[in-house]
């Protein structure tokens, strides 16, 4: 039986220990400013903590990068240069000059702008397919092979083929985008919605949830840290791809702002497009993760 | 007269390939209104799937159930089940946990705000009321499986469900939700069909319990009424002479006459 067998002796255990911390006295917080002073002081630690090591290490970079490249003969311009050569271009991101001559500001937002629409199309389009493969088992059977073996094409190897049928540079680059985006959205959907509890249909069947409502509320919530995983490492692939497929189409956008220059010899104006390419990739992962992170608030730890 | 909940002859056999396994043969079982029902029986011998096929969710070979005059053969909110793992959805707070119940059962025949307060006395009814905006992963198994029974108790079925509701929690947790369970049991008239493998749950809780014989081809070995008054109190119970005996009728059946034979 489940059942406190002892309850008088239960009791009295009790009573003990609640009796013991009574004969302790309670000591006065006199001390309050200095406590005060030390959790500022402590956070400011915390910062430092983390703020130190990165700042340590950038600057190390830097400096080696700086010996190295200002040797005579140095193929690569040393930090110093790319600074002084490309003041102009750091400083106004925003002057446009007509035709391709325009502040980094407008390539980055153009080459966004095509990332933004390929990557949005592959998301729809990803999470239903995703949803159908990972439902229907003969779809599974069926599409799963055929997405195997696409996914390992490389991006750029779309180009010809989607100018071919596009006719246009445009709609080229945002497919190339929608098409390597796709896939490991497509593949962890199907994971996400296959890995679904049993519980969780069961809850729905006596429930009798219709198909749309199932979908809904059970079947998307349930599958979120999958999909989200996908459009993370999507988003990723679709800023790789971008910058490679400027590079080939032309036009306004940093792959080509990167060809460019490259074309002009200005080698500093490379390494800053570098630098900011990483900086958007970065915040662009975050962004994502940011998003994921409050979406699936509680569904990862059941 | 026909009975409030009749299981009719109902067989279960799993195919596999060109080899059978019939897991329940020729059960028939009639659950009057109001009636606390327990099944036991050892590990494998088929309880959850005669629950599952009480519920809908799983279908019976042949046979059927038939619940006040009607066939049901799908999954329904008229028999709710509380499920042994809880399965309430992680992403949802526990207000919006059996708020999905209430709306999908009531949403055509009561207000946003009568429904509103029917999820708040149900999650009263199990003393869930003030967790109602934190989410699964933030309370405790047995509170969890209060919500869960809070969920089931507000679709109103006319027969709960509940699979082992209390296997996974600790015995002190058990003793307090078997109280809560009785109570509401109690005070709400709910027939209930309840599969364990507690001896003492069993005899504590129920009218009735039903003792299944080891599977392959599991029947109702014995039926065994509890005539004991409610309400029932845990404590004097401990030394009353008819729950000893209802307990050790249990007992030999389970591990005298058919002792768990382990499968190879």
């Amino acid at each position: 039986m489940n059942m406190p067998l002892v309850k008088t002796d239960n009791s009295q255990t009790i009573a003990a220990v609640t009796g013991a911390p009574a004969a302790a006295k309670v000591l006065p917080l006199t001390f309050k400013r200095p406590a005060l002073q030390s959790k500022f002081v402590g956070k400011l630690r915390d910062v430092a903590a983390n703020l130190v090591p990165p700042i340590v290490m950038i600057s190390l970079l830097l400096i080696i990068w700086e010996m190295l490249c200002s040797k005579t003969g140095a193929t690569l311009p040393p930090p110093s240069r790319v600074l002084a050569d490309t003041w102009e271009l750091i400083v106004d991101p925003f002057y446009d000059r007509g035709g391709i001559d325009k502040g980094l500001f407008w390539h980055l937002s153009a080459s966004l702008q095509r990332v933004a629409l390929g990557y949005a199309l592959a998301a729809v389009a990803g999470v239903a397919l995703g949803t159908l493969v990972g439902q229907s088992v003969w779809a599974m059977r069926g599409l799963d092979p055929i997405f195997q073996v696409l996914r390992t094409v490389p991006p750029l190897a779309w180009l010809p083929l989607s100018l071919a049928a596009f006719r246009d540079s445009q709609p080229s680059a945002i497919f190339v985008i929608f098409i390597t985006a796709i896939w490991p959205i497509i593949i962890n959907t199907a994971v996400g919605i296959r890995n679904m509890p049993q519980d969780y249909r069961n809850v729905a069947a006596v429930l009798r949830l219709n198909p749309l409502e199932f979908f809904i509320k059970v079947m998307v919530p349930s599958a979120a840290p999958y999909i989200f995983t996908g459009l993370r490492i999507g988003i990723g692939l679709s800023w790789l791809a971008i910058v490679a497929a400027e590079m080939l189409i032309g036009g306004v956008g940093i792959g080509f702002f990167i060809w460019d220059a490259w074309n002009s010899s200005h080698i500093s104006e490379i390494i800053l497009a570098l630098i900011y390419v990483g900086i958007v990739g970065f915040i662009l992962d975050r962004i994502v993760a940011g998003i994921a992170s409050i979406v699936t608030r509680g569904t990862a730890a059941n | 007269m026909t009975p409030y909940c009749r299981i009719d002859h109902v067989d279960k056999v799993y195919s596999r390939g060109n080899t059978e396994t019939c897991v329940l043969k020729e059960i028939t079982l009639d659950i009057d209104e109001g009636e606390y029902v327990s099944i036991i029986g050892h590990s494998g011998c088929g309880k959850s799937t005669l629950l599952n096929i009480v519920a809908g969710l799983t279908e019976a070979t042949s046979g059927g159930v038939i619940l006040e005059g009607k066939h049901v053969d799908e999954p329904g909110p008229d028999r709710a089940v509380v499920f042994q793992n809880h399965s309430l959805l992680p992403w949802l707070t526990v207000y919006d946990n059996v708020k999905l119940a209430v709306d999908k059962v009531f949403g055509s025949s009561k207000s946003r705000a009568e429904r509103d307060e029917w999820t708040l006395h149900n999650l009263n009814l199990v003393q869930m009321t003030h967790a109602k905006d934190k989410r699964p992963s933030e309370i405790s198994g047995g509170m969890k499986q209060r919500v869960g029974l809070a969920r089931a108790l507000a679709m109103e079925p006319k027969i709960l469900l509940l699979d082992e509701p209390f296997g996974a929690l600790d015995a002190l947790t058990r003793a307090h939700l078997q109280d809560t369970v009785m109570g509401l049991h109690q005070k709400l008239g709910n027939t209930v069909m309840m599969i364990t493998h507690d001896v003492d749950e069993a005899v504590l809780l129920s009218d009735r319990i039903i003792m299944m014989t080891n599977g392959p081809s599991a029947q109702i070995g014995e039926i065994l009424t509890v005539p004991i008054a409610r309400p029932r109190k845990r404590l004097e119970l401990v030394t009353d002479a008819t729950f000893l005996k209802c307990r050790q009728r249990v007992l030999e059946f389970l591990y005298e006459r058919h002792r768990f034979v382990e499968a190879a």
